[in-house]
C-alpha cells in the first residue's frame, strides 16, 4: 500500500508508525461472516441481560413479559428496569466504541479515545459544578449536565485546536484536549476534595454504571446517538484517505477539514450521549477498535459496523457480569468492562500478526 | 547536441546557517551548544530561583526577603532560621527535584514511543503504584514509608508485568508495550474505583489527596535520599540524550548509525521507571509535569523533538510554581500539588498552542 506517504505522518502523529497490515480476515464474505456472527452473539447476551439480575427471571417469563404483559411483578422487572437498561446499554456501547474508532481514524493515534477531545473531563466538570455549588443530585440532572459540559468543552478544544493555518491538525487536537482535559479535571478534584459531599456523589458518577437508567433516560440520548451514528457511517469513506496522510487524501479527492468536522461532531454526539447516560465509562472506545482492526484490518467501512455490534457486547456482557458477581450488591459496569476487555486486549496483542494502525 | 554549461547561479544573499550553536573542540570532545537551548535554560533556572526564594518567603508566617537571604546564610534570628532552613527549605527543594526527574521521566518515555502522551503511566505504573498505595492506605491503614513503599512495589510490579506481558521474540516492541500498558492501567484504575468506592468517606479523601501528589509533610528525611538517587540517575540519563536523538529517526537508522537500540531503549526505559517511582515513592503521583513539560520545552526551545536537559529545567520550575501556587492560592487550605499542576501546566500548553497557532 502507500506506506511511504502516510508514514511520515504517522510518526509524527502517533506511534502507530507502522504500515497498516491487513487483519486476520481479507476476504468480505468473511467478514459479513464474522458481523452475523458478532450480532447473534448480541442477541444471546442481550437475552441473557434481560433474564439475570438480583431476580432471575426466566426465559419464558421474558418473553411472556415483552409479548403479552400481565401486569405481575416479572413483567414489570422486564418492562420497566431490565430492558430499558439493556437497550441504553446497547446504545451506550454502540456510542463509546464507534465514537473510539472514529478518534483513533482521525488522530492516527492508537493511544487515542473519545475522552481525549474533553468529553469526559467537560461531563465530569459540569457535573462536579453542579453537584458541588447547585446541590443537585438526580440522575437527569446529571445527564442534562454533563451533556452539556461535553459539547462546549469539545467545541473549545476544536475551535483553539483548530486555530491559525492548516487547521486542526490531529496532533494539535489532541494536545490541545489533553491540556483542557487536564484543567478542567485538576479543578474538579480541586472543588471535590474542598466538599466531602460532593466527593462522595461524584465517586459514584465518575465509575460509570448503567443502575437505574429508565426509558426516560435512553429516549433523551436516543436521538443524539442516532444522529452521531450516521454522522459516523457517513464520513468512514472519506476516513479510509485521511489514513494515508493529508496530503495524499486531498489529492485523492476527499476534503480533509468536511471530514475532521463530522468526525468531531459525530464523536461529540456520540461519546457526549453515552458519558451523560452512564458516566465516564472508559476502555470501551479505546479497546474495542483495536480488536476490530486486528480481525479485519484497516477498513474503515468495516470497523465501524465491528465496534458498533462488539463494543455494545462488551458493555452488556460487563453489566450482567457486575449484576451477578457481588449479588446482592452491584459492581459498576464501568469497572467490570476494563477485567473483562482488557485479558482479551493482551492475549490479542501477543498474536504473531498484529495490525497497527 | 553539445553539453551546455550549467548557467553560473548568483549567491543568495544570505546563507542559512541554522540554528546559532556555540561549538567548542577539543582533540576527543566536541561541545555543541545550541545557543536558543541554553539562553531558555539559564532563563527559566534562573525564575525558578525566584520562584524557590518567594516560597521561602511566604506562607502562614511571613518573612521579609532580606531576611530570607539572611538565614540562607546562616544569619539572623534562630526563629526565622528555622522557618526558612529547616521547614521550608527542603520542600521547596525537593519540588524543584522532583519536578525534574518527573520531566526527565517523560520525556524519555515521549521520545522513546515517539508519542506526544507518552509518559511513564502508558506502562501502567501510575495506576499500579496508586494500587499499592490505596491497599496499604484502605486495608493496612499504614504510615508515609508504608504507603512509600507499597506504591513502590505496586509501580514497580506494574511496569514488571507490562513488560513481561509485551516480551515476544527477545523484543519488547514499543506499540505492544503501550498496548498491554493500557489494558493494565485500565485494569488497575478500575480496581483503584472499587476501593475507593467501598472505603470508607475520610479515608476515601486522605487516599484522593495521595493520589492527587502533594509535597505537605516533606523534609530533609526525604530529601536526601531523594538527591542521592537522583545524582545516581539523571547523569546517565542525560549521557543517552544523544542516542535517544538517534532512536527517534526509527531503528534502522539508529542501527545504522551505531547504536544498539534494544540495549539504549532498555537501558532508558529502566531510568525513566526508576525516576518516576522515585517521585511517587516521595510525594504519590503528582499528574501532567511529565507530560507536559517536555512538550513545553520543546516549545520554548523551539527544537525538532523533545529534548532532555531543557525538560528538566522546565520540570524543575513548574513543580515549585505549583507548589508555591497550591500553598497560597485558597491559604489556609493546602491543595494538594499535584491538581495545580494539571491546571498551570495545562492552561499554559492551551496558551503556547494558541500562540503557536496564530504565528504560523
Amino acid at each position: 500500500m502507500t506506506t511511504t506517504a502516510a508514514a511520515p505522518v504517522a510518526v509524527r502523529a502517533g506511534a502507530a508508525g507502522r504500515e497498516a497490515r491487513p487483519g486476520l480476515v481479507r476476504t468480505n464474505a468473511g467478514r459479513a461472516l464474522g458481523l452475523l456472527l458478532a450480532l447473534a452473539v448480541l442477541v444471546l447476551v442481550l437475552a441473557a441481560s434481560l433474564t439475570v439480575g438480583a431476580r432471575s427471571v426466566p426465559l419464558p417469563d421474558v418473553w411472556g413479559a415483552l409479548t403479552a404483559p400481565d401486569g405481575s411483578e416479572h413483567a414489570f422487572i422486564v418492562r420497566e428496569l431490565r430492558v430499558p437498561r439493556a437497550l441504553l446499554a446497547l446504545t451506550a456501547g454502540a456510542a463509546l466504541g464507534v465514537s473510539g474508532a472514529l478518534i483513533q481514524a482521525l488522530t492516527r493515534n492508537p493511544l487515542a479515545d473519545p475522552g481525549i477531545l474533553g468529553v469526559n473531563a467537560g461531563a465530569g466538570f459540569a457535573v462536579t459544578v453542579g453537584v458541588g455549588f447547585l446541590g443537585l443530585s438526580s440522575i437527569t440532572a446529571y445527564l442534562w449536565l454533563s451533556f452539556a459540559g461535553a459539547m462546549v468543552v469539545t467545541a473549545l478544544v476544536y475551535v483553539i485546536g483548530s486555530a491559525g493555518q492548516g487547521g486542526g491538525t490531529p496532533i494539535r487536537l489532541t494536545l490541545v484536549g489533553v491540556a483542557i482535559g487536564a484543567v478542567l479535571a485538576g479543578i474538579s478534584s480541586a472543588i471535590t476534595l474542598l466538599n466531602p459531599d460532593a466527593f462522595v456523589k461524584l465517586a459514584g458518577w465518575s465509575a460509570g454504571s448503567l443502575a437505574g437508567r429508565d426509558w426516560h433516560i435512553l429516549f433523551t440520548v436516543l436521538p443524539f446517538i442516532g444522529a452521531g451514528l450516521l454522522c459516523a457511517l457517513l464520513v468512514a469513506r472519506p476516513l479510509n484517505a485521511v489514513a494515508l496522510g493529508d496530503d495524499l487524501a486531498r489529492s485523492l479527492g476527499a476534503d480533509i477539514v468536511r471530514t475532521r468536522l463530522l468526525v468531531i461532531v459525530s464523536v461529540t454526539l456520540l461519546a457526549g450521549a453515552a458519558t451523560a447516560a452512564a458516566g465516564p465509562i472508559g476502555f470501551v472506545g479505546l479497546m474495542v477498535p483495536h480488536v476490530a482492526r486486528w480481525f479485519i484490518g484497516p477498513d474503515q467501512r468495516w470497523i465501524i459496523p465491528y465496534t458498533a455490534v462488539c463494543s455494545p457486547l462488551l458493555l452488556i456482557v460487563a453489566d450482567v457480569i457486575g449484576r451477578v458477581v457481588l449479588s446482592p450488591q452491584e459492581l459498576q459496569a464501568g469497572i467490570v468492562t476494563a477485567f473483562i476487555g482488557a485479558p482479551v486486549l493482551i492475549l490479542l496483542v501477543r498474536r504473531k500478526k498484529v495490525s497497527g494502525l | 547536441m553539445s553539453p551546455t554549461p550549467a548557467p553560473v547561479r548568483p549567491h543568495p544573499a544570505t546563507v542559512d546557517f541554522g540554528r546559532p550553536t556555540l561549538v567548542t573542540r577539543g582533540p576527543r570532545w566536541s561541545l555543541r551548544l545550541d545557543v536558543r537551548t541554553a539562553v531558555s535554560c539559564a532563563v527559566f533556572l534562573l525564575l525558578t530561583l525566584a520562584v524557590v526564594v518567594v516560597t521561602l518567603a511566604h506562607g502562614t508566617y511571613e518573612i521579609p526577603l532580606p531576611d530570607v537571604v539572611r538565614a540562607l546564610y546562616g544569619e539572623g534570628p534562630a526563629g526565622t532560621r528555622t522557618v526558612v532552613v529547616e521547614w521550608r527549605l527542603p520542600r521547596a527543594l525537593l519540588a524543584v527535584l522532583l519536578g525534574a526527574a518527573l520531566a526527565v521521566s517523560g520525556a524519555i518515555f515521549q521520545s522513546v514511543t515517539r508519542n506526544p502522551l507518552g509518559s511513564p503511566d502508558i506502562i501502567g505504573f501510575s495506576s499500579g503504584s496508586y494500587t499499592g498505595a490505596l491497599v496499604v492506605m484502605l486495608l493496612t491503614g499504614g504510615g508515609y514509608y508504608q504507603v512509600a513503599a507499597g506504591s513502590l512495589a505496586g509501580g514497580i510490579l506494574t511496569a514488571f508485568v507490562v513488560f513481561v506481558l509485551a516480551y515476544r521474540r527477545g523484543a519488547a516492541q514499543g506499540f505492544r508495550l503501550i498496548i498491554v500498558g493500557i489494558a493494565i492501567s485500565a485494569m488497575l484504575g478500575a480496581f483503584n474505583t472499587w476501593l475507593v468506592l467501598r472505603a470508607d468517606i475520610e479515608d476515601a479523601m486522605l487516599s484522593a489527596v495521595w493520589g492527587a501528589g502533594s509535597l505537605n509533610s516533606l523534609g530533609y528525611d526525604q530529601l536526601w535520599p531523594v538527591l542521592a538517587l537522583l545524582a545516581l540517575l539523571i547523569p546517565p540519563a542525560l549521557a543517552c540524550g544523544p542516542a535517544l536523538r538517534r532512536l527517534e529517526l526509527g531503528d534502522d537508522a539508529a542501527a545504522a548509525l551505531g547504536t544498539r537500540t534494544e540495549t539504549v531503549r532498555l537501558v532508558l526505559v529502566v531510568l525513566g521507571v526508576a525516576l518516576i517511582a522515585l517521585v511517587t515513592a516521595a510525594a504519590g503521583p503528582i499528574a501532567f509535569i511529565a507530560l507536559a513539560a517536555p512538550q513545553i520545552a520543546r516549545r520554548i526551545t523551539r527544537s525538532a523533538s523533545v529534548a532532555l536537559l531543557p525538560s528538566a529545567v522546565l520540570g524543575g520550575f513548574l513543580l515549585a510554581l505549583a507548589d508555591l501556587a497550591g500553598q497560597r492560592l485558597f491559604a489556609p487550605v493546602q491543595l494538594p500539588v499535584g491538581i495545580v499542576t494539571v491546571s498551570i501546566g495545562g492552561l499554559y500548553l492551551v496558551w503556547l498552542l494558541v500562540r503557536e497557532a496564530r504565528r504560523t
